[in-house]
């Protein structure tokens, strides 16, 4: 997989097969991005487990936190690494021991560790560096629309609502890409020097 | 496998918009209503948290709106947009969110008039100071910085006097200061001129002109780039230090690259309230989608306009940098090759007498002070948008005596001429 840009296919196919996922290094803060993007998700009907051995015992936003991936006592399809990116490789050993294996490793947007990367991905498992699944998920199902953002997508068909009221989607949604991405892919190339 | 980037005039008509997901309304339906309805309390928690993406109040946005947004945002090229009620608006907007009281900013001296005045007098009271630079001469950017200047603005073609920045030399400039470029690009629009390619890390427009196109709506956008890294230095605290607005949040760590739009919207918008209407949102984007065939037929027919007016024996002179020889015309060529915009000066060898009679005799030309209409429009600023200063600043702003500006419309060019000549004859 080319990890500086992926196709919105492979973004949606993710999002849309996992269903449990196990945020490692989630703030229990509720002013922090990681507390943003797992309230998001839980509301989008994933099951959310928080990993953080600072916060052992305790609840997030109603859900038991464990303090390492190895404690988690039901399958997890995918982590997500909030931390910094030094820190994704134990993660992803970690996660590599784990039985049934996780279909999917999730780093964070600004997280990036190729190393990491090329053992998961040697173990069948696919891979998003440097991305936020609540960014994605808000693209592909054309929630972020509302925030006036460029979702690079295009579409003749229907969003699909997610139930649940009518301001939430699902990632149902038939696309093709759109919009010129050259700034934001600047953007983020330029994420530690940049302008 | 890579996803198929789609062209500008795909773009033009789709970027935003899909079929409504209630009633299957193709077309963008106008949603003319203060406020939306919360799922439940948690959903109202989130979206005032900044947790969840979402309608609350449309002074803060508005899904007809957000079409618009997200239009613009795609033909330029950025992250994300934010729509307000007036070009003057996102200005406002804009310099609210980057600087504090004190704060200094470099601006292009050739703007157009309102921007000067609002820089001049409107932003001194907030004490957000400009220090003017000449385009004509960049290195004049680079002299203004000092360690208050929060940014730099220019005009890619600046009204009216068709003057074309180096937008990548001023944004170099601001580079190497560590600050972002602002470029106001609404004489070119992006079918002619696309400046975060040249390095702009903020673009605002007055979609009032060539986007709205029709002359029937007040409207203006900020488009976020996404490049500027907001949080290296610390120097614009309402992105990179913890708002006491949102319990703390830092918006650059939240939203990644296109903070600066949120900020502009959940900082500046909900605080200062300049909100776009719906139903101006919607005749904008009914504009919008045909902005590709308008912008090149403009282009074209003051092609042709101009070519005849460098040719009349009562003409002095042109300015307009689509013309071979024009002191522009290489940077034309460079910055928008598809052509060089449908607004120019011109003047008349007459004085002021002739400018007075010309406006007076048109009659295809409507006399008024706007541009980017469908219709051709002609103004005579010195006996109206300038009439208040003295002959020397007239000449300074562009606006002596013997000055016309004309703003050529989507009529046929022979009838736009003819009405010229017509006119003339009189003058
Ligand atoms: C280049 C330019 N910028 C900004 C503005 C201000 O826009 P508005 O009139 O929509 O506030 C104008 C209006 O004439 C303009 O020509």
């Amino acid at each position: 997989m080319n990890h500086d840009s992926y196709p919105d296919s492979y973004i949606r196919g993710i999002l849309n097969t996992v269903k449990t996922i196990a945020m490692v290094g989630i703030s229990p803060k509720d002013n922090r991005p990681s507390y943003f993007a797992f309230k998001y998700l839980l509301e989008r009907g994933y099951r959310m487990i928080p990993v953080n051995p600072g916060q052992t015992g305790k609840d997030i936003l109603g859900q038991k936190v464990y303090a390492k991936l190895a404690d988690i006592p039901e399958p997890v399809d995918m982590v997500d690494i909030f931390r910094a990116s030094q820190f994704a490789l134990p993660i992803v050993q970690e996660a590599l021991t784990l039985t049934p294996k996780p279909q999917a490793i999730w780093m964070q947007l600004t997280v990036r560790n190729d190393e990491a990367a090329r053992l998961a991905e040697a173990a069948g498992l696919k891979v998003v560096m440097n991305r936020c699944p609540k960014i994605e998920y808000g693209r592909l199902s054309s929630e972020i629309s509302w925030m006036g953002v460029n979702s690079r997508t295009l579409t003749s068909k229907k969003a699909q609502l997610m139930g649940k009221g009518v301001q939430r989607m699902s990632l149902n949604r038939t696309t093709m890409s759109g919009g010129a991405t050259d700034a934001t892919d600047r953007a983020q190339r330029d994420e530690e020097g940049g302008h | 496998m890579t996803d198929r980037i789609p062209g500008f005039s795909t773009l033009a008509i789709h970027a935003g918009a899909q079929p409504d997901p209630t009633t299957g309304a193709r077309a963008t339906p106008i949603y003319q209503t203060t406020s939306f309805v919360f799922d439940d309390v948690d959903h109202a928690a989130s979206l005032f948290g900044l947790q969840a993406f979402g309608n609350i109040y449309t002074r803060i946005g508005n899904p007809t709106n957000a079409v618009l947004e997200e239009r613009v945002a795609a033909l330029e090229g950025g992250t994300a947009g934010l729509a307000v009620a007036s070009g003057h608006a996102a200005q406002v907007v804009v310099m609210h969110t980057l600087m504090t009281p004190g704060d200094e900013f470099v601006a292009s001296k050739k703007l157009y008039g309102g921007s000067i005045n609002q820089f001049n007098h409107a932003f001194k009271n907030f004490g957000w100071n400009v220090v003017w630079a000449d385009p004509d001469d960049i290195a004049s950017f680079e002299r203004a910085v000092t360690p208050k200047t929060k940014a730099i603005f220019t005009e890619s073609i600046a009204n009216p006097g068709g003057v074309i920045t180096d937008i990548e030399a001023v944004s170099a400039i601001a580079r190497r200061a560590s600050i972002p470029l602002i470029v106001d690009n609404t004489l070119a629009t992006p079918y002619l001129c696309k400046p975060i390619d040249y390095g702009a890390d903020i673009v605002v427009h007055s979609l009032t002109k060539f986007l709205g196109g029709h002359g029937n709506s007040i409207g203006g956008m900020i488009v976020d780039a996404g490049t500027f890294n907001w949080s290296r230095e610390g120097r614009y605290p309402m992105l990179s230090e913890p708002r006491p607005e949102y319990s703390g949040i830092v918006l650059h760590e939240t939203f990644g690259n296109f903070a600066f739009a949120i900020a502009c919207r959940v900082l500046g918008l909900r605080d200062i309230g300049p909100a776009l209407s719906p139903f101006n949102a919607f005749l904008i984007l009914t504009g919008i989608e045909t902005l590709p065939l308008r912008m090149q037929r403009h282009c074209d027919n003051a092609k042709q306009v101009t070519e005849w007016l460098v040719k009349h024996n009562k003409v002095a002179w042109v300015s307009y940098p689509g013309l071979a020889g024009d002191k522009y015309n290489a940077l034309a060529k460079k910055y928008c090759p598809k052509g060089a915009g449908a607004v120019f000066t011109f003047g008349l060898k007459g004085g002021y007498d002739a400018g007075v009679k010309l406006v007076s005799n048109v009659k295809l030309f409507s006399h008024l002070a706007n541009i980017g209409d469908t219709r051709s429009l002609i103004i005579h600023p010195a006996s109206t948008t300038h009439r208040q200063l003295s002959d020397a600043q007239k000449v300074q702003a562009g606006a002596g005596p013997d000055v016309v500006r004309l703003s050529i419309g989507l009529e046929d060019p022979a009838d736009i001429i003819a009405d010229l000549e017509q006119g003339l004859g009189a003058a």
